[in-house]
């Protein structure tokens, strides 16, 4: 299960359904990715990498937390452990075995929008793990015997991910707060007394519902051959047939937000205090053009490493944290989140924290920032397109989550171009306007000291 | 399709054929003398380097526990003329990345760099090696970064159970303790400590280099010269002795208010270099390996849904070797969890694996190898690994043969030899009817 996957990018020229190369001159080297869509409405995207015969096949269902019904939280996520369960045709384990025996890698996880699988695999395993995917696209076959143990899984999940980990359950409080209408609000792993309720038939009502070749998108990276994978996909997804009746995903939206809220969550455990503030702010998809990549820019120069203004100004010159950052995700099919954190250093009250924090921000909303600023960050994310490359699994996730957020292929391979485009006014602009307390919740993690004193230890 | 890189030395060049990777890796001498590695990647525009010093943690003095740790997190905090902000605005600029990490053994770097950024990178990474500048204001701001990490991790299960563990098996002994340090040991270190670590393991004699990228051998070893030449020519180790892991049998739990209980549990395992290595890795493999087939997997977590992960792996220094592994499991539920670890894990030393799962064993570790190898960082890390373990420059080729000659009765004796001696267990939360026993 993922909460937060980066979007790196890469510059890629890409290849329309006919196969036909477009010629972008001025497009920086990268791969040709090319972008089928098959019959009965699957999307295939194939990003060649020829440099090891491996391949990195993942299929992306365009369904995720944010589209379970309400009292259910938690069953994106319960379904996505119950696909490895096994089908009519290859009964439980065989898939595995199969992945195992070719010494491949596989995985899945869920997040608010998406839901993907994945296997890391010899090239030549392609087709057949095409076979297997597209079997258990329709063909799962859950018994109480498989999916009881299973809930036992996924709620030893949560405590490991969140009941034992308190700045997880603050993030947690934090989204909760945040939105008020739209189930982005809910933990993607689900709320614990609503999790030990989920049953059989809710996973399978779910999967009836939303796991269709027209409800997919996959990604293929590697050394493939794109005319090749195609066959493969239309030899075997290609047989699934079209889902009638696949939804817009029309979620509850949010009311324009008005109050500045915070809160405190207090934790026995916590023996470093922190600070966390998340604004509602657009995700590429639901904003205007340039808006994303303007807070892609605008998070970066406020708290992307060492030389951002969060960490310069309360880490190194006020010496009232032992770390500072701020980040952005333009990933999400309704609206996203602009995130601020630091730790204080001891002896430093999370107030006078967060009175720190405001300046430097207020800084930035009345005055922008420097052309030194921008051009350093635009460098940075661009480069990220170039280090992206490096990686198949990279691309292939770029892709993948771009694609099951609204995205297009065109808008992925047009990134760095559009990051390219971004100006200072641009940045001053979305500091202003998206930099509002009122958009947002504030945080505070710390140190319960009334459970410590009835404690016996 | 498979894609052959040409080498331009074919003396040195080896074709490296594995089941599902092909490269040919160079083994070069740089105008200085600097023996490196490299693999050349035409088709990303960018340069992987990854190297590193014998003398890691395992150099720190006892009460001075963090030393190497808190050098390699200040390298980049100032060097030479520049300061530290100056000296990640350069960085930045650039997008180069320099990361430094310590282990017991060794301090590991890797760059990754843009090619046409190249002379930059290196010769920052010089700067960083060469001219730490150790400012007093970087060294308490650091120092105080890690110390907010140790205080983070004085709550936190996992790092409870980890510590204990480690401390338990090799007490007295530099291994017994994390790379990080302790709250009590990071305030007492000197920015003369810092210096005295650096000065003592930066130096060209146990360096191990390399370099993969859009890159022919002369100008890499141009690279390699521009960071490393300037080093001392011999380091100055302090000897590390041989241990020997403590506390086999023992159980113990270490109270803390958490909803899942963190489990460690291990023992001894197989030096590199031992000949029963790799059919303890397969038969390691067979038993925790990680993969939805292991047999702690399938009875832990498929069958009963005691815990969302459970695995254990070989993990080998210089100086002692062990096998290590962890789950973490609801309070009520922990005691049936370690019932099945400890009865999976004499299962397997009395009777070692069947013929099927050696054979699916086999069928993986093969396969998985092409994964760790499939992007320039990767290849780096992998060839520096492969250096420092002393493999020989042909081992991705010989590693196939060596996995498939791995026998049924070696796999059985080595199981023996691995799982028959018990285990040291440490576990952090509030397991329900579990307490330590000796």
């Amino acid at each position: 299960m993922t909460s937060k996957p980066r979007l790196l990018s890469v510059a890629a020229a890409v290849l329309t359904a006919a196969l036909a190369v477009s010629s972008l001159a001025a497009e920086p080297p990268g791969p040709q990715v090319a972008d089928f869509t098959l019959a009965n409405g699957l999307e295939l995207v194939v990003i060649p990498d020829h440099r090891v015969p491996v391949v990195t096949h993942m299929i992306w269902y365009k369904v995720g937390a944010a589209d379970e019904t309400p009292g259910k939280s938690g069953l994106a996520h319960f379904l996505e452990h119950l696909m490895f369960k096994g089908t009519a045709k290859n009964p439980s384990g065989r898939f595995s075995q199969a992945v195992a025996a070719v010494g491949a890698h596989e995985n899945a996880f869920t997040a608010n929008d998406y839901t993907a699988y994945y296997q890391r695999i010899p090239a030549s395993q392609l087709k057949s793990m095409m076979d297997f995917e597209a079997d258990r696209m329709t063909g799962l076959q859950l018994t109480d015997q498989v999916v009881l143990p299973e809930r036992e899984v996924i709620l030893e999940e949560q405590n490991q991910r969140v009941g034992n980990n308190p700045r997880a359950r603050l993030s947690e409080q934090i989204d909760a707060a945040l939105f008020l209408n739209h189930p982005y609000g809910k933990p993607t792993i689900g709320w614990r007394h609503e999790m030990e309720q989920l049953s059989r038939d809710d996973a399978v009502g779910f999967y009836r519902r939303f796991y269709a070749p027209n409800n997919a998108v996959v990604v293929v990276a590697g050394d493939v051959d794109p005319a090749q994978a195609l066959k493969f996909a239309e030899d075997t997804y290609g047989k699934v047939p079209r889902h009638a009746n696949i939804l817009p995903r029309n979620r509850p939206q949010e009311p324009p937000p008005v109050a500045v809220r915070s809160l405190t969550l207090a934790d026995p455990r916590v023996e470093q205090p922190v600070m966390q503030r998340d604004y509602l702010v657009p995700s590429f998809h639901t904003g205007k053009p340039g808006q994303s990549e303007a807070l892609e820019v605008l998070a970066h120069i406020v708290g992307g490493g060492t030389s951002s203004r969060l960490y310069r100004a309360l880490v190194v010159d006020q010496r009232v944290a032992v770390s500072a950052q701020a980040w952005y995700d333009s990933a999400a099919f309704d609206l996203s989140k602009f995130g601020v954190f630091a730790a204080p250093r001891p002896g430093v009250a999370l107030p006078q924290l967060e009175a720190a924090t405001d300046a430097v921000l207020a800084e930035i909303v009345a005055n922008g920032v420097t052309a030194e600023e921008l051009d350093r960050s635009k460098s940075r994310l661009i480069a990220d397109a170039v280090y992206a490359q490096d990686n198949q699994v990279s691309m292939a996730r770029w892709y993948g989550t771009a694609l099951t957020t609204g995205g297009t292929v065109n808008d992925v391979r047009s990134w760095p171009e559009r990051i390219r485009a971004v100006t200072l006014d641009s940045v001053h602009d979305a500091a202003r306007q998206w930099l509002d307390k009122r958009r947002s919740v504030t945080g505070y993690l710390v140190k319960d000291t009334s459970v410590q004193a009835e404690r016996k230890s | 399709m498979s894609r052959l890189f040409a080498a331009a030395f074919a003396a040195l060049a080896l074709l490296v054929a594995a089941p599902a990777a092909a490269m040919t890796i160079e083994k070069i001498v740089s105008p200085s003398g600097i023996t490196a590695w490299l693999v050349r990647e035409h088709s990303v525009p960018l340069i992987a380097l990854n190297y590193a010093f014998h003398g890691g943690s395992a150099q720190d003095e006892p009460d001075k526990a963090g030393t190497a740790n808190l050098a390699a997190d200040l390298l980049d905090e100032g060097a030479g003329d520049l300061d530290g902000k100056t000296f990640h605005e350069r960085l930045e600029n650039h997008a180069i990345e320099l990361r430094f990490q310590v282990a017991r053994d060794y301090f590991h770097g890797s760059l990754r760099t843009l090619n046409e950024h190249r002379d930059e990178a290196f010769d920052l990474l010089h700067l960083a090696l060469s001219a730490p500048r150790f400012d007093a204001d970087a060294v308490e701001r650091v120092r105080g970064q890690m110390l907010s990490v140790l205080r983070r991790d004085s709550s936190n299960p996992n790092s409870i159970a980890s510590r204990r563990w480690w401390e338990t098996a090799f007490p007295d002994h530099p291994y017994g303790r994390e790379s990080r340090g302790t709250l009590d040991s990071v305030p007492r270190i000197a920015a003369t400590d810092l210096r005295d670590y650096v000065h003592r393991v930066f130096a060209r004699n146990e360096l191990t280099v390399s370099i993969v990228g859009d890159i022919d051998a002369q100008a890499a070893g141009a690279l390699i010269d521009r960071a490393f030449a300037g080093l001392p020519a011999k380091s100055d180790l302090k000897p590390v002795a041989d241990a020997s892991l403590r506390g086999l049998g023992r159980r113990i739990v270490i109270d803390l208010d958490v909803p899942q209980a963190v489990v460690t549990f291990g023992g001894p395992g197989l030096a590199r270099h031992d000949p029963d290595f790799m059919a303890g890795y397969v038969v390691n493999h067979i038993l925790g390996g990680g993969t939805f087939s292991s047999r702690l997997y399938r009875e832990v977590r498929e069958k009963r849904g005691l815990a969302y992960g459970v695995s254990d792996s070989l993990v080998w220094f210089r100086r002692a070797a062990v096998v290590l592994g962890g789950t973490a499991t609801r309070a009520d539920r922990t005691a049936d969890a370690l019932v099945i670890v400890e009865r999976e894990t004499k299962r397997m030393a009395a009777d070692g694996p069947t013929a099927e799962e050696l054979a699916a064993a086999k069928a993986f570790l093969k396969g998985a190898y092409a994964l760790s190898l499939d992007s320039s960082a990767k290849i780096a890390a992998q060839l520096t690994q492969i250096q420092l373990d002393n493999l020989g420059i042909d081992y991705i080729q010989r590693r196939g043969a060596m996995i498939d000659a791995v026998r049924i009765e070696d796999a059985k004796r080595v199981a023996k030899r691995l799982y028959g001696g018990g285990m040291l267990v440490t576990v952090a939360g509030r397991p329900k009817g579990l307490t330590s026993s000796e």
